[in-house]
């Protein structure tokens, strides 16, 4: 696709927008799938390399109103289906077509706790969007109607109004909960679980919170700011935040409960642990996790050079190996970062990469090479122990495996060399095992997950667990979707006990 | 965020500093780390190991050499002035038992993490023999402290200022012919001294132990930037570690990733410094203009 500027889309929406907008109730289906599907207006990809702002710049209202219209309200609403969350997405759509913009944010807020960041963040393409009945018209989930991007234009508007409200808290019940790890399923507890009045501690190992949307996701796709005012209004609720504090070493987990009389915990500690492959050449100077480098950039803030102690490479030519999110991520930051030219080296192809698709066609414009079907085979490096090439091998696709993707085959003497002074690996994270370590009694399946049942209850009474610790790496609606999950079965479980005490009180008061 | 109880310079370039940490004080173990950043939002993390700790009194000590900019802003800082962020303890504790005679090396600053080590294996009963070395007189600390705790204490420098003129492998080599040999050794300090001392015990067969200190971001396993070669292993030595089997370590793959940032880091400094200098000219020029 050609690139436009916010200007040229937003002309044509102002026209196309006064054609439309009187007519906003009576607009026939036909009508309706006949106006073009918005672009999402960018930053121009010879700009954008150069900076860390975010690159995709948000609807105008027009805009908004328009790719609203093209919802044709069906009835099946696979959307509200295929969203983890389920949030009515017909009723938000409609309200955002007329012009309603609050009644649109309440609507999604009554299922979902952070739409400025999943518009953002979401892989709506096999979510909402997956199965939209606009893109089945169209036979393509290209045409889908945007919905992340609605998502994102509503919350954005509430936020830019400097409107958002603080959940009201209700009387302090006396209770005590602590949430481990200050990432998006932590952050989504403390919210629900202070609600009911219970007083709410999170603990991070890190000095600011966020979690993975903090130190790895970049600016440039999640600008600090949105995750900020999260935490803000976490604070008015009267949340308290323990930074630099790592849950199993600064205190263990039975510590919290057993002395420091936390009533119910909640294990919200992520994926961390980066997996490497095991090929030769992988200590080599200049080969990094993805996790690494991008906290570098992100959280330690080495973007900016000039005034970050943190170092990072200095890199010319990058190799990052992976096709996710985190492989998007790491080589657009390396762009940023001033690489003369970055590969992305992946098994599959482009079909099979789990990575937003949004996320890939800005990589693609922003001048990143995808070497598709191809893989490292090992890292080759010079006499001071510095990354100098890498040798891939190509692959070619056999028979689809467990997951349903296709498995990819090595073919034999496909070798071939990549000169590269960096590598960046982002094939995946294990769990991290320092919970577990440190804890007696929790139970965790063979790649270190903590295992929970429906209600995200672990095999300890009081101890609850979500986001990707129990998922293995996976995405912030899901992660979010468990912390409420989780929340639920805490704040029922305190209830419960809290009538149960005032029954005892009023027995003893009787006798 | 902690505040600076107690400052002491124990050398032109090495520091101790007692800081106020109840937390981390009551839950640390011999062999465990810090990591602290300085500025809040620019600063770096570095690791640091615990010297010492008064579990009462809320406190850990610290001690350090000035090597770079992390360290240098550090050794700045005065009493009564907070570190803003401070985490841990991380990483393994070392194991404690009996073992029999455990000779304990340490080679420059290296004896501050190893003091409160030595404790320990001492009151777990084994004999310590305790070998430090130093480049030069001015640099040999805790001296009186590991006096107080080892069975023999040898002390050793690089230029003959102080003690035998000999690096530590050259009294750890005869330690380990003699006819009462040794069960265990524990060396910390500079990479190469480590890596000599390993090589030092490999014919004899004694399992020596070294405590490593890789570059780190995170501390707690999300990384992978501590990552070194034990064995035909990858381990991370901020959770898999700080010690680990001297014989199997990669040491120059250590030593090479110790490097990675070196010229960044120099220059970094390098700018530090300068500004530092700039500013006190100017601050000496408003005086005279005074
Ligand atoms: C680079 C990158 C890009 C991504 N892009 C997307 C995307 O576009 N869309 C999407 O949906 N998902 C994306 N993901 C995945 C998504 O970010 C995660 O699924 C989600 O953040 C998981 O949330 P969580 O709360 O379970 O854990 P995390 O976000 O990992 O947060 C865990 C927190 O716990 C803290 N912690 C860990 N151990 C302890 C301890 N012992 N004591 C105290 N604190 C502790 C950590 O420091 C961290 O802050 C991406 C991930 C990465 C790495
Ligand atoms: S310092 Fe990051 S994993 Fe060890």
């Amino acid at each position: 696709m050609n690139y436009r500027t916010p200007e040229e889309i937003e002309i044509e929406a102002r026209e196309l927008f006064s054609k439309y907008i009187s007519r906003v109730d009576e607009l026939k289906n036909k009508e309706r799938i006949a106006i073009p599907l918005q672009e999402m207006p960018t930053q121009a990809p010879e700009v954008r390399i150069h900076n860390l702002q975010e690159v995709a710049l948000g609807y105008t209202p027009e805009e908004a109103q328009l790719e609203a219209m093209r919802c044709i309200q069906c009835p099946t609403q696979p959307c509200v289906e295929d969203c983890p969350v389920h949030i009515d997405v017909p009723r938000f759509i409609d309200r955002i077509a007329h012009g309603k913009f609050q009644e649109a944010v309440d609507v999604i807020k009554e299922n979902s706790l952070l739409p400025a960041i999943c518009g953002r963040v979401c892989p709506q393409e096999v979510q909402c969007q997956s199965r939209c009945s606009v893109g089945k018209i169209f036979k393509t989930v290209d045409k889908a109607v945007s919905i992340g991007r609605l998502e994102r234009f509503v919350a954005d508007w509430e936020r830019e109004r400097g409107e958002i409200g603080v959940p009201e808290v209700k009387p302090d019940t006396g209770k005590k909960v602590a949430i481990v790890g200050g990432g998006p399923a932590g952050l989504v507890v403390a919210a629900d679980v202070r609600r009911e009045g219970h007083s709410v501690t999170i603990f991070e190992a890190f000095h600011k919170l966020g979690g993975v949307m903090r130190y790895g996701i970049p600016e440039f796709r999640l600008p600090n700011e949105i995750v900020d005012k999260e935490i803000e209004t976490l604070e008015k609720m009267g949340v308290e935040i323990r930074t630099n504090f790592v849950v199993g070493k600064t205190r263990t987990l039975d510590e919290l409960m057993n002395e420091d009389g936390y009533d119910a915990v909640f294990i919200g500690t992520g994926a961390g642990l980066p997996l490497f492959m095991g090929i030769e050449g992988e200590n080599l100077v200049g080969v990094v996790s993805a996790n690494e480098y991008l906290t570098r950039a992100n959280l330690m803030r080495a973007f900016e050079q000039d005034h970050a102690v943190t170092p990072i490479y200095r890199s010319k030519v990058v190799a990052v190996l992976g096709g996710g999110n985190v492989a998007m991520d790491a080589s657009r930051m390396a762009m940023r970062l001033g690489a003369e030219k970055v590969y992305v080296v992946y098994r599959r192809t482009r079909k099979e990469m789990p990575a937003r698709v949004e996320e890939v066609e800005h990589a693609m414009e922003e001048g990143i090479e995808f070497l598709f079907l191809s893989n490292a085979k090992r890292i080759l490096g010079d006499e001071k122990g510095r990354v100098r090439a890498m040798e891939c091998l190509r692959y070619e696709l056999g028979e689809p495996d467990e997951s349903g993707r296709r498995r990819p085959i090595p073919i034999e003497g496909s070798e071939f060399i990549l000169d590269v002074d960096t590598v960046i690996v982002a094939i995946g994270n294990g769990s991290n095992p320092l919970i577990s370590q440190t804890t007696k009694g929790i139970e965790t399946n063979k790649w270190g997950n903590i295992i929970t049942d429906e209600n995200q209850k672990t095999s300890m009474d009081r101890v609850y667990a979500g986001g990707d610790i129990v998922l293995g790496a996976a995405t912030v609606i899901l992660a979010m979707g468990e912390g409420r999950t989780a929340a639920a079965a805490i704040n029922k479980m305190l209830a419960e006990e809290i009538e149960k005490e005032k029954q005892q009180l009023e027995e003893a008061r009787k006798n | 965020m902690s505040k600076i109880i107690k400052k002491e310079q124990l050398s032109e370039n090495v520091f101790l500093m007692i800081l106020d940490s109840p937390l981390i004080a009551k839950e640390r173990k011999a062999g465990q780390f810090i990591i602290l950043q300085i500025d809040p939002e620019y600063g770096e993390r570095i690791p640091l190991t615990i010297a010492d700790a008064d579990a009462e009194a809320g406190t850990i000590t610290i001690i350090f050499q000035v090597v770079g900019l992390t360290t240098d802003m550090l050794s700045r800082l005065n009493e009564g002035d907070d570190i803003p962020i401070l985490v841990g303890p991380l990483g393994k504790p070392t194991h404690i038992e009996k073992f029999g005679t455990v000779v304990c090396v340490g080679g420059g600053i290296g004896v501050a993490p190893l003091h409160p080590i030595a404790q320990a294996l001492k009151a777990a009963g084994n004999k310590v023999i305790t070998i430090i070395g130093a480049r030069t007189k001015e640099l040999v600390i805790l001296e009186d402290e590991m006096r107080k705790i080892s069975d023999e204490l040898i002390v050793c420098t690089d230029d003959g200022t102080y003690g035998r003129k000999a690096l530590v492998t050259e009294p750890l080599k005869e330690v380990c012919e003699r006819k009462e040999k040794p069960d265990m050794v524990i060396a910390i300090g500079p990479p190469i001294m480590m890596k000599f001392c390993s090589e030092t015990t490999r014919p004899y067969g004694i399992f020596t132990q070294v405590s490593l200190n890789t570059i780190m971001v995170d501390g707690t396993g999300m990384c992978g930037g501590c990552r070194v070669n034990v064995g035909n292993e990858v381990k991370f030595v901020c959770v898999d570690g700080p010690e680990f089997d001297g014989h199997l370590v990669d040491f120059d793959n250590m030593m090479m990733r110790l490097n990675a940032f070196v010229d960044i880091e120099k220059e970094k400094y390098k700018c530090y410094l300068d500004q530092i200098a700039e500013a006190k000219l100017k601050s000496q020029k408003a005086e005279v203009e005074q």
